[in-house]
């Protein structure tokens, strides 16, 4: 779709991407998308997960290359074969994992292989042209502080500086917000504007409304690979954006039967937990799963669901806040004792987490039950036992394998999830934590995974589903929980949920 | 898990290769390789010659299982130098200083060189799990702390008659010495010792719900902390073991062949070292020591073949040693990637995992 | 009294300047990211390449030459095996140092026991020089564009990446670097300290000098000082032989390198200098 035409459209524009397309395994990321970025501008692109945007992102710096379309700047097509080609260019980029080194001062970090700097205390002369771009664009920074001294937004600047001493013109953010506190974020936007007024563009990817609206001049929603349309911020209302990243599809939502039983499966109570970065990554959370029913979590990645979900599986600490499985306290302990509360986790990276690649199918389904009678009798596994089971799962939940005895990273990764499912249900568990169970799976795996948590929840299980897939949640869900920045925004049940409501929430709106 | 076949293939390609290129540094030499490896294997596999190979199998075999078992939990022990010796000193302590009577002098002896090899491979374990010490590091420091613990034992409190400036203890008692098969110096029991073990530690691995815990350990530490195995656990059992074969094969060494405690550089003829090899050539399997330990042993044995026949010093295995283990880690591309070189100097595109053996060693992470 | 001090001072200058050069080296290397257990390999090779050329030309200062391109080139082997290839840095350098033993005792046959004609003194011009190198490494590292190079790559070889660097590059040349200086403190060994050769003339002093290293910090100076303390310890634990036994003394070094690495591990703040932060981690472009 051809971005809409800005009135006041002076020279051509600063950057320019046409009809970029990029194919990954299984997944079209970016579908002829074609967007242009004028000095002098900040252009946000915004849209939910797998919308395609970190992997234009990318591609404008070098780290992929496109199947199709090409770049073009100031007009004249560029091949940006590496990061380094891109700053070539004066494309620069401050990624979401800072790459700086930890140990050294700020002038040294910026320095690094920087042309033109004297051989002999390069650190004096960059020191000094650091200053002078502090002074230019606001971003004050002591140039002799080692990084590991600095706060995070501190070091966003280090980052930005980086980019700017090597001649971005052209300077790109990923989620730049997502580790800094509202009025580090202003701080931000002081210098993002600084650096509209001295020419530079800027591109940013977020998925967070307020800021668009707050700092953007002009928004490409990107949807599944697709640029949706691009928009002046002036001009846009939060709605209509809303709407144009979820999209607007009628779904077919199965007619469910209600049914809820007494007693909490789950139930989290003012939960806090830092990520691994030391920022509070859950504030607040409470939710209560009954038996029975199925509460999804929505939102785009990285407000908090990782980190709800390994809370919860006694995989991450909580600073405050309890957790209770089936009515037993299991706050900060293990994922033993979570386990043996009664509940099944399937995780989030099913072939990092969740098996043991190298160790047998067989193996893999008593992974986590290998401790206990009949797997195991005293010290002794009771191979017999589990080559039965084994025998059983694989027929009883339909995993394609040679057999028992193959190497678990053989399977496919609909297989590997039909075993991982084989092995957190079959101990009849009564909650069940599914993070992301159908993603990168083809239709007919998730049917069926599908399926087995509907005829779960029949049987009385509690089910907490965390996903990207704002279609899924709306289909399996009977209450549904938005999580944006570490807290829940609203709690609704799934019947009266609309995708526009929820994309609203999903982008910051409380409800 | 690649395919055995290919395992097997890759290791013996490695292998080849290590030789061949051994055989290009004999000709530089002035000595035809072909006459070279002909007269080494004529001198090592003839009935006289076998015995010690056999000889040398024993502590490989020991130790070498203990280290397939630290390496499938991926802790890096290259300390088994000075665990063959600790447990060779608890076994001297037994043997000369301690109260024990005669009969049980021998199994007391097996006991403590267990125990005295398992404490010195215990300590580096404790240190990675407490202070996320590098543990090849400290493994290859403990091993020059046990060197000159011997050392000064054998040269002090411990110090027995002397004879042409070698230092070494008293003689150990009959009742001490182990009994070996006749006209060679295999001192069987040890031996016999090893085959348990290796079966034992294979026994363990597949079948025990601590061997489970192991390999998953060793597999993949996420899936592990998931399935709610404590890493802690796992590795102090490992060490346990593998320092304890070790001491065991230490054991062997002095009551079996020195009869006596000596200057350390006579007891472990680097025999910890050459376990690495074993160990890594084994690919994980206890079992497959028992082949490895062999094959180490026989190159062991062509040390004498190459000083007597070939005038060469002894120290030449240690050419082989160090080429066949560069082939053998050169090798595990194979094994575990497919690479494509991108031109340009770049770094290689590559499309499988790799196993965390490929990846080096990190001091908190593994 | 001051000739028992004096005495030690010359014997740790003695003994210091074969570890000086190769705990330098290993220093280097190791900045760049990569470990290379192989010194006492690169050292013994070069202290028999030193010997020999010494011996057959007369000039030991051209075998010192040599020995440095002795010990690059074993250092080769092991950068192609772990930055290449990307084998296991510990076990590549542990083959490192069998390899250089064997093939040194091996090539080194026909020189046992020779006594070497021309010699330097224990004390020599690359005694200053080992001093000298010392401050210089310490300077480029710390003052020079290449110095920051050299420890981003080890710290944050992603960053290196990211910029432009070659950090493959970086590493092959520091790697080179280390053997080639640990090629020259062999070489010391055989043509200075104790001119002679014999098979495993090194007798240790590679692993010293890896422990040097460690226990400096990786920093060059006080590497520097680590090495003459070393020597001057290994002379006084001989001289108090007859109060103390040497080997308690001779164990300091080893067990002060545990200690060093705990202590490091336990003040885990970054800001404390440790180990560089990809030490012994092979680069994977992609890999975070």
């Amino acid at each position: 779709m051809a971005p809409t035409r800005d009135p006041a459209d002076g020279a051509g524009p600063l950057l320019r991407v046409e009809e970029i397309t990029k194919q990954f395994p299984g997944v079209l990321a970016n579908d002829h998308v074609t967007v242009d970025v004028r000095a002098g501008e900040v252009h946000a692109l915004l849209g939910e997960n797998g919308a395609g945007k970190t992997t234009l992102v990318k591609i404008l710096y070098g780290i992929h290359q496109p199947d199709a379309g090409r770049i073009l700047l100031r007009g004249r097509p560029v091949r940006i074969r590496s990061p380094h080609d891109a700053l070539q260019h004066g494309v620069g980029m401050v990624p979401q994992h800072f790459l700086l080194v930890r140990r050294h001062t700020v002038a040294e970090n910026v320095s690094l292989g920087l042309a033109g700097t004297p051989a002999l205390f390069p650190t004096r002369e960059v020191g000094r042209r650091l200053a002078a771009l502090a002074e230019r664009y606001g971003l004050g920074v002591d140039p002799r502080a080692p990084v590991w001294s600095l706060s995070i937004s501190e070091q966003q600047r280090v980052e930005i500086l980086k980019a700017l001493l090597r001649g971005a013109e052209i300077l790109i953010l990923d989620e730049p917000t997502s580790v800094l506190t509202p009025q580090e974020a202003e701080a931000l936007f002081g210098v993002l504007r600084r650096m509209k007024t001295e020419g530079h563009a800027v591109i940013f990817i977020t998925h967070k409304l307020d800021e668009v609206k707050a700092v953007a001049d002009r928004i490409t929603v990107l949807r599944r690979g697709r640029v949706v349309d691009t928009v002046p911020a002036s001009s846009a209302d939060r709605r209509t954006l809303a709407r144009m990243m979820v999209g607007r599809d009628v779904e077919f939502r199965p007619v469910r039967t209600p049914g809820v039983r007494d007693g909490d499966a789950l139930l989290v109570e003012d939960l806090w937990a830092s990520s691994d970065r030391g920022l509070d990554a859950l504030r607040g959370v409470s939710l209560a799963v009954r038996r029975g029913e199925i509460v999804g979590v929505a939102g785009v990645a990285g407000n908090g669901q990782t980190e709800l979900v390994e809370v919860i599986t006694g995989l991450r600490r909580a600073s405050r806040g309890s957790v209770y499985v089936l009515g037993r306290a299991v706050t900060n302990t293990n994922a033993r004792a979570v386990l043996e509360a009664g509940a099944a986790h399937i995780p989030e990276e099913r072939m990092r987490t969740g098996i043991v690649g190298t160790m047998s199918v067989a193996e893999n389904l008593v992974l986590r039950r290998y401790r206990y009678p009949p797997f195991s009798r005293g010290a002794l596994l009771d191979q017999a036992a589990i080559g039965e089971f084994a025998q059983r799962m694989i027929r009883d939940y339909g995993i394609a394998t040679p057999g028992p005895r193959v190497p678990a990273r053989a399977l496919s990764g609909g297989n590997v999830q039909r075993l991982i499912l084989a092995r957190e249900l079959s101990g009849d568990p009564g909650l069940i934590v599914a993070a992301h169970p159908t993603s990168g799976l083809d239709i007919s795996a998730t049917e069926q995974i599908h399926s087995l948590l509907l005829a779960r929840r029949e049987a009385g299980a509690g089910i907490l589903l965390v996903s990207e897939d704002l279609d899924e949640v709306l289909a399996l869900s009977d209450r549904i929980a938005v999580l944006y920045e570490g807290a829940v925004m609203g709690l609704v049940a799934a019947s009266e949920a609309d995708r526009e409501h929820l994309g609203l929430m999903m982008t910051g709106q409380r409800a | 898990m690649p395919p055995w076949s290919w395992l097997l293939a890759v290791s013996v390609l490695a292998i080849v290769v290590a030789l061949a290129l051994a055989g290009i540094i004999f000709w530089s030499y002035g000595v035809s390789p072909l006459r070279a490896y002909g007269i080494i294997i004529r001198g090592t596999l003839n009935a006289r010659a076998l015995p010690e190979v056999g000889r040398n199998m024993i502590p490989l075999l020991l130790a070498g299982v203990g280290l397939v078992l630290a390496f499938r939990a991926l802790f890096w022990n290259i300390g088994a130098e000075g665990q063959i010796l600790l447990g060779a000193t608890a076994a001297t302590w037994v043997a000369l200083f301690s109260p024990v009577p005669g009969i049980w002098k021998l199994p007391v002896m097996f006991a403590a060189g267990f125990l005295g090899g398992a404490v010195w491979g215990l300590i580096p374990a404790v240190l990675k799990l407490r202070f996320a010490v590098n543990e090849v590091i400290s493994t290859l420091m403990m091993n020059y702390i046990a060197l000159y613990l011997v050392s000064w034992l054998v040269h002090g409190p411990w110090k027995g008659p002397e004879m042409r400036g070698f230092a070494f203890t008293d003689a150990f008692p009959a009742a001490a010495q182990l009994p070996m098969i006749p006209g060679t110096r295999i001192h069987w029991p040890t031996l016999l010792i090893g085959v348990v073990l290796a079966v034992g530690v294979a026994f363990l691995l597949r079948r025990t719900r601590a061997g489970f815990e192991i390999r998953v350990q060793g597999e993949n530490a996420d899936a592990a902390r998931y399935a709610g195995i404590d890493p802690a656990r796992t590795l102090l059992l490992v060490m346990l073991v593998a320092g304890g074969a070790a001491g065991l094969a230490g054991v062997g060494e002095v009551a079996g062949i020195h009869r006596r405690l000596l200057d350390p550089n006579q007891i472990s003829l680097g025999f910890g070292y050459a376990a690495i090899i074993v160990a890594w050539l084994a690919r994980g399997s206890p079992v497959a020591v028992l082949l490895t330990s062999l094959f180490l042993g026989i190159v062991f044995a062509s040390g004498d073949v190459m000083r007597v026949a070939l005038q060469m010093p002894a120290r030449t295995t240690d050419v082989f040693n160090g080429l066949i283990l560069f082939c053998l880690i050169g090798s595990e591309r194979l094994l575990f990637w497919r690479v494509r070189w991108a031109p340009g100097g770049r770094a290689p595109a590559a499309e499988s995992e790799a196993p965390e053996q490929a990846r080096g060693i990190s001091g908190g992470d593994g | 009294m001051e000739e028992w001090i004096l005495n030690t001072i010359i014997r740790g200058l003695a003994l210091g300047t074969p570890l000086v050069w190769a705990a330098l080296g290993e220093v280097y290397a190791e900045r760049s990211g990569v470990v290379n257990l192989g010194v006492e390999g690169m050292m013994v090779l070069g202290a028999f390449a030193a010997f020999a050329v010494a011996q057959s030309t007369g000039h030991p200062y051209l075998g010192l030459l040599l020995a440095a391109g002795a010990g690059a080139g074993a250092a080769m082997l092991h950068a192609v095996l772990v930055i290449s290839l990307r084998a296991n840095q510990y076990v590549s350098g542990l083959a490192l140092t069998m390899f250089g033993l064997g093939l040194s005792a091996l090539l080194g046959r026909r020189w046992e026991g020779l006594p070497l004609l021309t010699t330097l003194p224990e004390i020599s011009l690359l005694t200053y020089g080992g001093l000298a190198l010392g401050a210089l490494l310490w300077f480029i590292l710390y003052h020079t564009r290449w110095g920051i190079i050299l420890r981003s790559a080890g710290e944050a070889p992603a960053a290196v990446d990211s910029l432009g660097v070659n950090v493959f590059l970086v590493r092959y040349l520091a790697v080179a670097f280390g053997g080639a200086l640990a090629g020259v403190g062999g070489g010391l060994l055989s043509v200075a300290y104790r001119p002679s050769w014999t098979e495993g003339v090194t007798v240790g002093l590679g692993w010293i000098a890896i422990s040097i290293a460690i226990f400096a910090s990786w920093d060059p100076l006080r590497a520097v000082a680590g090495a003459f303390l070393f020597g001057a310890l290994f002379h006084l634990s001989f001289r108090l032989q007859t109060w103390v036994a040497p080997e308690p003394l001779q164990m300091m070094p080893f067990a002060f390198t545990i200690l060093v690495l705990a202590l490091a591990s336990a003040r885990r703040r970054v800001g404390v200098q440790g180990a560089p932060e990809a030490l012994g981690l092979p680069y994977i472009r992609g890999e975070r």
